[in-house]
């Protein structure tokens, strides 16, 4: 059996729930088989693993995979499981949304919850568009793109979605494409074992909708212009501003041990005991 | 059908085109909006007249539907004719501002899609979304079929907008049963529609010139008497609707009421049921009289305010009433309307037996051979008396 057909009886619920919804060429399908390949090789059992989800195409990836997993609400997913993993922390948890999810309508918790820095897995696939709900611009659609609601361009700034989490305070972020599926997955995987709130941005297409609007081809063109415009972090730090215009930085933008929430709240625990201890005693 | 004087053009279209077609006529000046299905395209169509030029509005995608629906207060509250759509969830995250809409008494009419609540996730009709929004002080109506939610979301804006009514409006449709439909309807021309609705005036603006408060505190001694304004002019905003409905009928020859009737003389058997169900009911109703069951068929279009005397006119006379509701008030009594319809039937000393059947939850399909179904249970359910609270129709297991 090949070595991507065990990974797939091993993770997928490849019986029960395939075919997936997903359009032929989607990019969300590598994230997927990154996700899987990178949980594999951290060597956490199925049962560790928690995978949430919200809403939109990237919200059916919980679907499809064997592990705990928990489908949400559009934008809450970094909330549910941030309560899943204070009531039981030996849970490795890993939050798997879209451009919408995380940073339009749950854009909230996504920055409280780099802030806090639990020791969370956030996956986000920017894709550019609200896909499931046809073509809307969504807070990473590029300024000047046309969309389901922006017939004549996008009125709108788009975030930069691993900036805004390096800003935020997480304590690892990393971005790829899905054009570079093997660097994907290390940074998957460093995401996962990275103590602390862990973000990896995804840059992935949307020909289906965005692609479409802004003729800009299908999965093969889109995939070629993520290998065009992607440069490694190590020689952007070389580049000016000016050369990296229109370029997309990947690679681990920050690496940084922060205190995690669960262990600071455990010290704040123990100190009060024993304060509390040394006063009782007096 | 009333004598009608306005210009009129018969077109196939899909009943989101056509709602923002309306919105489109009624010169809204501001849409704030967050994508959702079924929603999605009646704001999509909108952003794009406003994008050509083919309305002179503001438009705003943000980034929740609890931004749209705050976002559309302050819109109102600096003047401007306001409208938003959404569904199910949306309207759920809007919950905390929808009050805050009525009792500020910001007339912005919104669509709701009508589909289910999660969980489980469902992206199909049934009404638990605008349930869970019962009573949140707007005025809301249901419509059947893509010309009443046409017609309905013009009317609207009159309504909201007078002095007296200065209320916000819910024009619920079932989604995707009438949202992604085409069906053929008339249109009314722009002329037609300045006439019926001139442009806004508000009573009271955020104008730098006549400055004002807005959203203020209220302590004890003061927020039971808002309150029952609020209640009084939702109450009474019933004849405002009436007159604008009345209005419309002249003008389209499309008149529309309250309590909708279909077949119901000599009727000892009643049907009710909300939104486009009803046009499913009216095959079933036509079945049933040509085998000489005397039965009949109410549309609640207005539920808030509730027509309390329309409904008890109405069901003079029925010996059953079997009202069929879309959506399950769980642990309680079953179906909302039913429950409302029940208590609102309590004073008569003739009424009707009032028995509860909740049908088509997400997207779950009701043919006419169901409804007949159903009332032959219900007759032998009378007849028996009632063994249940309510019946969740069709379920298994």
């Amino acid at each position: 059996m090949a070595e991507v057909t065990k990974l797939i009886h091993k993770y997928l619920r490849h019986e029960k729930k395939f075919p997936h919804v997903w359009c032929p060429g989607c990019g969300n399908g590598i994230v997927l088989g990154a996700l899987i390949r990178a949980i594999d090789r951290t060597g956490f059992t199925k049962d560790e693993i928690v995978l949430v989800s919200g809403i939109g195409c990237s919200g059916r990836l919980s679907v499809y995979v064997d592990f705990n997993t928990l489908h949400t609400t559009h934008g809450r997913a970094l909330t549910f499981a941030t309560g899943v993993k204070l009531a039981n922390p030996k849970l490795q948890v890993i939050v798997v949304m879209g451009d919408g999810d995380a940073t339009a309508i749950g854009g909230n918790h996504f920055i409280h919850a780099a802030r806090r820095n639990l020791n969370l897995t956030a996956i986000i696939i920017n894709n550019n568009i609200y896909g499931m709900t046809g073509g809307q611009y969504s807070p990473t659609t590029p300024y000047g793109a046309i969309s389901a609601t922006s017939l004549y361009g996008n009125l709108e700034h788009a975030f930069s979605i691993a900036e805004l989490a390096v800003t935020a305070g997480a304590a690892w972020v990393g971005r790829s494409t899905v054009y570079h599926a093997t660097h994907l997955d290390q940074l998957m995987e460093q995401a996962i074992v990275k103590r602390g709130f862990a973000v990896v941005e995804v840059i992935s297409h949307c020909h289906t909708l965005y692609g479409r609007k802004n003729k800009l081809g299908g999965p093969v063109e889109m995939m070629e212009w993520q290998k065009q415009v992607a440069v490694k972090i190590e020689k952007a730090r070389t580049m000016t501003p000016e050369e990296l215009e229109g370029k997309i930085t990947i690679g681990v933008l920050t690496d940084r041990d922060l205190p995690i929430y669960t262990q600071e709240l455990r010290r704040v625990r123990e100190a009060a005991r024993v304060a509390l201890g040394e006063k009782s005693s007096q | 059908m009333a004598k009608k004087t306005a210009a009129a053009k018969r077109v196939g279209m899909e009943v989101s085109i056509a709602v923002s077609y309306a919105v489109q006529l009624a010169r809204a000046e501001a849409i704030a909006a967050y994508p959702i299905t079924p929603q999605t395209h009646i704001v999509e169509h909108l952003s794009s007249l406003v994008a050509n030029g083919e309305l002179d509005a503001e438009f705003v995608n943000v980034e929740s539907e609890h931004s749209a629906i705050s976002t559309c207060i302050g819109m109102s509250a600096a003047g401007a004719r306001t409208y938003t759509a959404t569904s199910s969830q949306g309207l759920a995250l809007m919950n905390e501002i929808l009050y805050i809409v009525s009792a500020m008494r910001f007339p912005i009419v919104m669509t709701v899609a009508n589909r289910a609540l999660s969980a489980p996730l469902s992206i199909w009709n049934d009404h638990s979304d605008i349930m869970g929004a019962r009573d949140i002080g707007w005025i809301q109506v249901f419509v059947e079929n893509g010309q009443e939610a046409f017609d309905h979301s013009v009317m609207a804006f009159k309504i909201a907008e007078n002095h007296e009514v200065l209320l916000p409006i819910i024009v619920n449709l079932d989604g995707f049963i009438l949202s992604h439909v085409v069906e053929a309807l008339e249109m009314v021309d722009q002329a037609t529609v300045d006439k019926f609705l001139p442009p806004y005036v508000p009573l009271h603006r955020l104008d730098p010139r006549n400055p004002v408060t807005m959203g203020a505190f209220a302590l004890p001694e003061i927020y039971t008497e808002v309150k029952m304004n609020h209640q009084v002019t939702l109450t009474k905003s019933y004849d405002h609707i009436l007159k604008v409905w009345d209005e419309w009928g002249k003008l389209t020859g499309r008149q529309y009421h309250p309590v909708e009737r279909y077949r119901t003389e000599d009727a000892k058997i009643l049907l009710l049921i909300m939104g486009s169900l009803a046009e499913v009911a009216e095959i079933a109703v036509d079945e049933m009289r040509d085998q000489g069951l005397p039965v009949g068929l109410l549309k609640l279009r207005m539920w808030r305010p509730f027509p309390f005397k329309d409904l008890r006119d109405a069901v003079n006379g029925a010996e059953l009433l079997i009202v069929c509701d879309r959506a399950l008030s769980l642990g309680g009594v079953g179906g909302p309307v039913m429950s409302e319809v029940r208590s609102a039937l309590y004073p008569m000393a003739q009424k009707p037996a009032t028995l509860g059947y909740i049908i088509g939850l997400g997207g779950r399909d009701v043919n006419p051979g169901n409804i007949k179904d159903i009332v032959a249970r219900a007759q032998q359910e009378a007849s028996q008396g009632p063994q249940e609270e309510f019946h969740l129709y069709g379920v298994r297991g």
